[in-house]
């Protein structure tokens, strides 16, 4: 137990550091991470800092050389993201192609595949979006109604997909639909890469509660791609799907924690400023906030050396997306109780629209967290039968 | 950065296992929880020489091992999975730490090697009736008597004080306030002047004892009026070794649960298959594997001896403290009925969360002490 970079670790660190020193000035300096992963703030500027980052090779850092990548290890990955964080670098644009996609496509997609699409992932010159949700199957992924017929060489997708964060920038989406008509539930699903640009495919903004629309309805009326772009075996699509949300955990917690962490400092000095801090139950729950995220830092640190050492994940990673979204929903919540009266204003905005303060923000977007994802209960379930072994419920 | 223990440190574990599966069945925790004193004598002699448990961490020089407090750790996660009954926590953690922590090299090589044997049974009596664990709740006073000093006052729930044979004792100058004047005491368990009464505990797999001091004559340990910093410092420390313990038993009653959840049927089913029993599993098992880390990660500051310790102390203190409780609660509610009977041991787990959650401060106390460590 160590948990001191060894030295090649702290060279590592010392590259990154440089790097960021040399290379976040100007704008970019300025956008900051604050945006959460689904927020569109400063967005042509971060695509940029994007193409900056995948030139110098940070992007898709843990693929294999022959792509482009590094070959960077787990910890080489989660150095990065600690430092990009404490450096307050902007938030990044290619969550779901080089966080999600990415990955999948290495492990199934084909030499054609890898090719055709890692290094316009690596250089932002294509965006993804995510193809899962639909109106009927939300936590029950399975019941996917987008449907997928092939007519000569190509696929023609017809169906609505929803809660497409994004879907209004990328040029692919990454689409689970059923090309089994006969088929239902989780066989028969085939994993589905269509490109957004086309007429049969229509995207419409969804405004949520904090009154932006960073979500979309994504509409397939006849939409079409190539018969070859399918990832993973047709009607296999499943595990394919699953590996991906595999994925969605990764190495960037620590980055994330961090920003947590910072939101935190905030709140405090808030709590602070305005003479709150000496609240004995204010305390109680800033302090018990402070234990929260500081855990999140540990239990981070255990799945990564279970990582690194065995090759899988242990069950305190399963816990990750539970414990984090709980944790900032709570925080959120103190926020809101530390601006007091200020809380029940909405934000000056020059055009009178609806706006949100940056602790609304936290307290509202957080209320998705624990939706988003695979919903607390759903990881409720997933801890209760695949980590501790209870029977499954009747389906 | 590496967070998982070494093999050896997983060996140990194992080792330490295999040993208090055997010697501490819930049978044995049971017929010495009835008893005065609290403890089996040969196990822990067998516990001092077969595998050395008490001199773990104590330096070569004085008759220990020189582990550190990641392997004390591991010791008393396993010790607090069985509910061994032994003045273990007392004797290693309370009072050997204080020692090492105030006493000069020479007092540390009078005391240290005794305890480190298995001979000596030790403890720290710092509260008194007012139930305090700062400074404040110090009141007891010392006067200099020649070479000597004299104390007069009351002990309260001093953790295995009826069986201690050294005592450590926290005394203040007369007239001084606060962590001012706080000083350390070594007091014979059979000294003329103290009066030891044996408290009957709600938790009775850990004994208390009340002690009374009538100008009872006590050997200074380090110098006059140094002794809050060293008692600030036991503290943590003993924070961190208590939140070991304490997730070691609420792994347990987490697999307790977890096992009663999958065998019990009703409504034709298991009722771990269940949503409202799965989904309380699966958060006992958030705040079980979150408390692992916190008490880890605070093993390894204490360990290290670094500046993070009094901050991680309280936090571990704080975080295991809730997620023993809850746990401990929860299982008796997954038990239904059988969970509530004296018959079943989902009781003395209870009993021993909310013991250690009372002990040392509870998780109020310490987001409180956290809250100030972060400058809040």
């Amino acid at each position: 137990m160590d948990f001191r970079d060894s030295p090649e670790e702290a060279a590592f660190r010392t590259e990154v550091r440089e790097w960021l020193a040399e290379n976040l000035t100007g704008e970019y300096a300025q956008v900051g991470g604050g945006a959460g992963p689904a927020d569109d703030t400063s967005w042509d500027i971060r695509v940029e800092w994007e193409r900056l980052l995948g030139k110098a090779g940070w992007v898709g850092m843990s693929w294999p050389e022959e792509y482009g990548g590094r070959n960077a290890s787990i910890i080489e990955q989660v150095i990065f993201g600690e430092e990009y964080a404490k450096a307050n670098a902007p938030s990044r644009v290619s969550f779901f192609g080089e966080g999600l996609f990415a990955p999948t496509l290495i492990e199934f997609g084909t030499e054609e595949q890898k090719k055709r699409f890692l290094p316009k992932i690596q250089l932002a010159e294509e965006l993804w979006c995510q193809g899962y949700s639909e109106p009927n199957a939300g936590s029950d992924l399975a019941n996917v109604q987008t449907r997928a017929t092939l007519d000569g060489d190509e696929w023609v997708i017809s169906g609505q997909k929803v809660w497409t964060t994004f879907a209004h920038y990328a040029a692919w989406c990454f689409a689970v639909v059923r090309t089994d008509p006969e088929s239902t539930g989780h066989k028969g699903l085939s994993y589905m890469l269509v490109p957004m640009d086309q007429p049969g495919v229509t995207i419409a903004p969804l405004r949520q509660m904090t009154g932006s629309a960073e979500f979309n309805e994504v509409f397939f009326d006849e939409a079409r791609t190539s018969a070859d772009m399918v990832l993973g075996e047709v009607n296999d699509g499943w595990k394919v799907a699953m590996a991906t949300l595999g994925f969605e955990r990764g190495t960037a917690f620590l980055a994330q924690q961090l920003g947590f962490q910072r939101q935190l400092a905030d709140v405090i000095a808030a709590a602070q400023e305005r003479g709150k801090s000496d609240d004995p139950v204010l305390r109680q729950r800033l302090a018990g906030s402070y234990a929260g995220v500081q855990i999140m830092k540990y239990n981070g640190l255990r799945m990564l050396t279970n990582m690194v050492r065995k090759g899988v994940l242990g069950p305190e990673s399963s816990i990750g997306k539970l414990y984090w979204s709980t944790w900032h929903r709570d925080m959120g919540e103190i926020a809101l109780d530390v601006l007091g009266p200020e809380g029940a204003l909405a934000a000056p905005s020059p055009d009178g629209e609806y706006d949100l303060n940056e602790f609304q923000r936290y307290f509202m977007f957080s209320r998705s967290e624990t939706i988003y994802a695979g919903s607390s209960e759903i990881q409720r379930n997933i801890l209760g039968e695949r980590v501790l072994g209870l029977p499954r419920e009747p389906r | 950065m590496n967070f998982a223990f070494s093999d050896e440190q997983e060996e140990l574990r194992q080792t330490v296992r295999r040993f208090l599966e055997d010697k501490s069945p819930s049978a044995e925790v049971r017929r010495l929880m009835e008893t005065d004193d609290g403890y089996d004598p040969d196990l822990w002699t067998q516990m001092a020489q077969q595998l050395g448990l008490q001199s773990l961490h104590i330096p070569e020089a004085y008759g220990g091992q020189g582990y550190s407090f990641i392997e004390l750790g591991i010791v008393l996660e396993e010790m607090g999975r069985v509910l061994l009954c032994a003045p273990y926590f007392s004797t290693v953690v309370l009072a050997a730490d204080a020692i090492m922590n105030v006493g000069t090299d020479a007092q540390q090589g009078e005391l240290l090697p005794g305890i480190a044997s298995g001979e000596t049974i030790a403890t720290l009596a710092f509260t008194e009736p007012n139930g305090k664990w700062d400074a404040s709740g110090i009141e007891m006073e010392a006067t200099a008597d020649g070479d000597s000093y004299s104390l007069s006052g009351t002990k309260h729930f001093v953790l295995d004080g009826n069986v201690a044979t050294l005592i450590v004792v926290a005394a203040r100058t007369p007239g001084s306030e606060g962590a001012d004047g706080v000083s350390l005491f070594a007091v014979h368990g059979d000294a003329e002047g103290l009066t030891r009464e044996a408290l009957t505990t709600m938790d009775q797999t850990r004994k208390q004892a009340k002690l009374e001091f009538s100008g009872v004559s006590a050997q200074l340990l380090g110098s006059e009026g140094a002794g809050w910093d060293a008692l600030s410092k036991t503290l943590d420390q003993a924070a961190v070794a208590i939140s070991n313990e304490m997730i070691g038993g609420a792994q347990f009653v987490l697999d307790m649960a977890v096992q009663y959840a999958k065998d019990r049927v009703q409504f034709g089913r298991p009722i771990g298959s269940f949503q409202a029993i799965k989904h309380k599993c699966a958060d006992m098992l958030l705040e079980v594997e979150s408390g692992k880390s916190a008490a880890y990660y605070a093993s390894w500051a204490a360990a290290e001896d670094n500046d993070e310790l009094p901050v991680v102390a309280s936090l571990a203190k704080a975080y295991c403290s809730d997620a023993y409780f809850h746990a401990a609660a929860e299982n008796i509610q997954i038990h239904g009925g059988i969970g509530f009977t004296w018959e079943h041991d989902a009781h003395l787990y209870f009993k021993r969360a909310k013991s250690s959650e009372i002990l040392l401060g509870d998780a109020t106390y310490h987001r409180e002490l956290l809250a100030q460590r972060i400058g809040i």
